[in-house]
């Protein structure tokens, strides 16, 4: 996935060329070079790890500018259901959603309404025939695209609806045209505020494929800052959410899986925790489930580094939020149609493709040659994985030695004997 | 054709939490080497039901794995209790895995069944009392 967009950049002014994110990365899609940390986009999946293990703050969550809005007539928010932990005594959703029409939005269309949807959608794709079961969550990009690098049996595993976003932005988009007649399609801005900067990756691949209705993403931390102080919470607000309990509790690692009314689910969070699960289901030790919710952020989407609050207060004011909420506001929705019936347009339209991201040569015999120069090299380093020479292992430096793009004088444990050596040679030659 | 790589796993038989380090191994080098993933996959499972028994029955082991482009050898070494009725050890559902080990979802009596599944060749030699040996040949299709 070459053209795949990233989401997460480095400003080089403010990196110090230290090994923290070098360590940190599960990919290890980072090497320091020239004094700097550069991200290989073949491997980086957008987790964010790196953005909040750097010290200096040189790693960036990228997302469009909030007066981008302005470019569109009709403007409609779409506020992930992370959002509603991001305020303190939040008592009612309608504050916030108010707080987004005063602030310009024209209408807001909760991504919460549109988990519900999903969730409905699930619970009645798990009952078709023939499923490569456990049935893994398409919600979490990261995961995605984790399993597209590294997991090729896993991938008719990913279950093929769209994620909430996506429909949130459909149902949206063809709300307001069928509402607002007088509109063209390009007039109306569909907003989405994001938690984490591999939504916004993927909403943008999504969009330069030509899929998705999505034209701007706007982090979470920059519309807390613009509507926190439009809340005034003087008046009761006009009751617009369309929320239940379901829809808010996809916020956090466990309320999509949960929502699905069977108790035969996992869910991890956390990439790490991510990546043993993978492992697992991958070799097939995992007991019977129907399905597999994963969150490459610690406590789900709370977690995503775009968030203002800790992931855990925001989790326990998401606790208060549903408190009084019905389980979903979004039953009607269902009503009409056929029982067991998932219509297309809610299927993905793209699908994940294989592409390893540590393939050594595209010939085998060169990958044989090569694979055999990597061990020769990595048994002559120290095997301190210490990251001086800005590879994370010394295994991994080994590679980038034998890819060209490295050299063995850069492992400081080397070069430290090497002139204790020559030190130790005029010693003897002064004698 | 190039010379065959070697790669040498120990299979930690105190911690049973490890077990399934060296098939994650075998796959990134596997992957990394541009195996097809059917091949991967085939090769991963049968490794880790390897792993697996030699941490249940034998107290861990060795495995060596030699990796060819058109052959995928794997040669797993314990020196454990051996199997006594190498045909009853085939059998599906036939398992000598003790309670503890059934209760945490292991020993249903296919791993050594899971195993020949994915070979193309599987040869077992055990002696009782000193070790087991299997052997496991995967030709790339």
């Amino acid at each position: 996935m070459g053209n795949y967009n990233h989401s997460v950049l480095l400003d080089i002014e403010k990196c110090k060329g230290c090994t923290n994110c070098l360590k940190r990365c599960p990919t290890e899609a980072i090497r320091i070079r020239d004094g700097h940390a550069q991200i290989n986009s073949n491997r980086c999946i957008d987790c964010g790890e790196c953005i909040r293990i750097c010290p200096y703050k040189a790693k960036k969550a990228v997302s469009d500018k909030i007066e981008r809005l302005q470019e569109f007539k009709y403007k409609i928010a779409l506020p992930a259901p992370s959002l509603y932990g991001q305020f303190d005594n939040l008592d009612d959703i309608d504050y916030l959603l108010q707080g987004l029409l005063d602030y310009g939005f024209d209408e807001v269309f909760e991504v919460a309404r549109a988990a519900e949807i999903v969730s409905g959608y699930t619970r009645r794709y798990l009952k078709m025939p023939g499923l490569a079961k456990p049935v893994i969550s398409s919600a979490c990009p990261v995961v995605s695209r984790l399993i597209a690098l590294r997991y090729p049996f896993l991938i008719d595993n990913v279950m093929p609806l769209k994620p909430p976003v996506d429909v949130a932005a459909q149902l949206a988009r063809e709300g307001a045209m069928k509402a607002h007649p007088e509109l063209k399609s390009e007039d109306i801005g569909v907003c989405f505020i994001s938690p984490c900067p591999a939504k916004v990756s993927y909403l943008k691949s999504e969009k330069e494929a030509g899929r998705g209705n999505v034209d701007c993403i706007v982090s979470a931390s920059d519309i807390y800052f613009a509507i926190v102080n439009k809340m005034e919470r003087k008046q009761v607000p006009i009751p617009v959410s369309k929320t239940g309990m379901i829809g808010v509790s996809w916020a956090a690692s466990g309320g999509e899986a949960s929502a699905l009314f069977n108790d035969r689910y996992l869910a991890a969070d956390g990439i790490e925790n991510v990546i043993k699960v993978l492992d697992n289901i991958d070799n097939g030790t995992l007991p019977n489930l129907e399905f597999v919710e994963l969150d490459a952020c610690t406590g789900g989407c709370v977690g995503g580094v775009m968030n203002v609050a800790n992931p855990f207060i925001a989790k326990a004011r998401l606790q208060s939020i549903r408190r009084y909420l019905p389980v979903s506001q979004n039953w009607d929705f269902f009503n009409s149609k056929d029982d067991d019936m998932v219509p297309d347009s809610f299927f993905s339209e793209g699908s994940i493709e294989y592409e390893p991201d540590d393939s050594l040569a595209g010939d085998m015999n060169e990958a044989f040659r090569k694979r055999a120069a990597i061990q020769e090299i990595a048994d002559s380093l120290p095997q301190l994985d210490c990251g001086s020479c800005g590879a994370p292992t010394c295994m991994a430096f080994a590679e980038d030695i034998v890819r060209g793009e490295a050299t063995e004088e850069e492992c400081i444990v080397k070069m430290r004997d090497k002139i204790q050596q020559l030190l130790r040679g005029e010693h003897n030659d002064s004698k | 054709m190039p010379e065959p790589l070697k790669f040498t796993y120990d299979i930690n038989g105190e911690n049973f939490a490890s077990a399934g380090e060296a098939s994650m191994q075998i796959k990134k080098e596997l992957r990394s080497l541009g195996f097809d993933p059917q091949t991967i996959r085939r090769v991963s499972i049968a490794m880790y039901e390897g792993e697996i028994n030699m941490v249940i029955h034998a107290g861990g082991g060795v495995a060596e794995v030699l990796v060819s482009p058109d052959s995928i050898e794997i040669i797993l070494t314990d020196h454990g209790p051996g199997i006594p009725d190498i045909d009853l050890a085939m059998q599906e559902g036939y398992s000598t895995a003790p309670d503890t080990i059934r209760s945490i979802g292991f020993g249903a009596g296919m791993g050594l069944p899971n195993m020949k599944k994915y070979t193309d060749e599987m040869v077992i030699e055990s002696h009782v009392q000193k070790g087991t040996r299997v052997f496991m040949r995967f030709d790339v299709k």
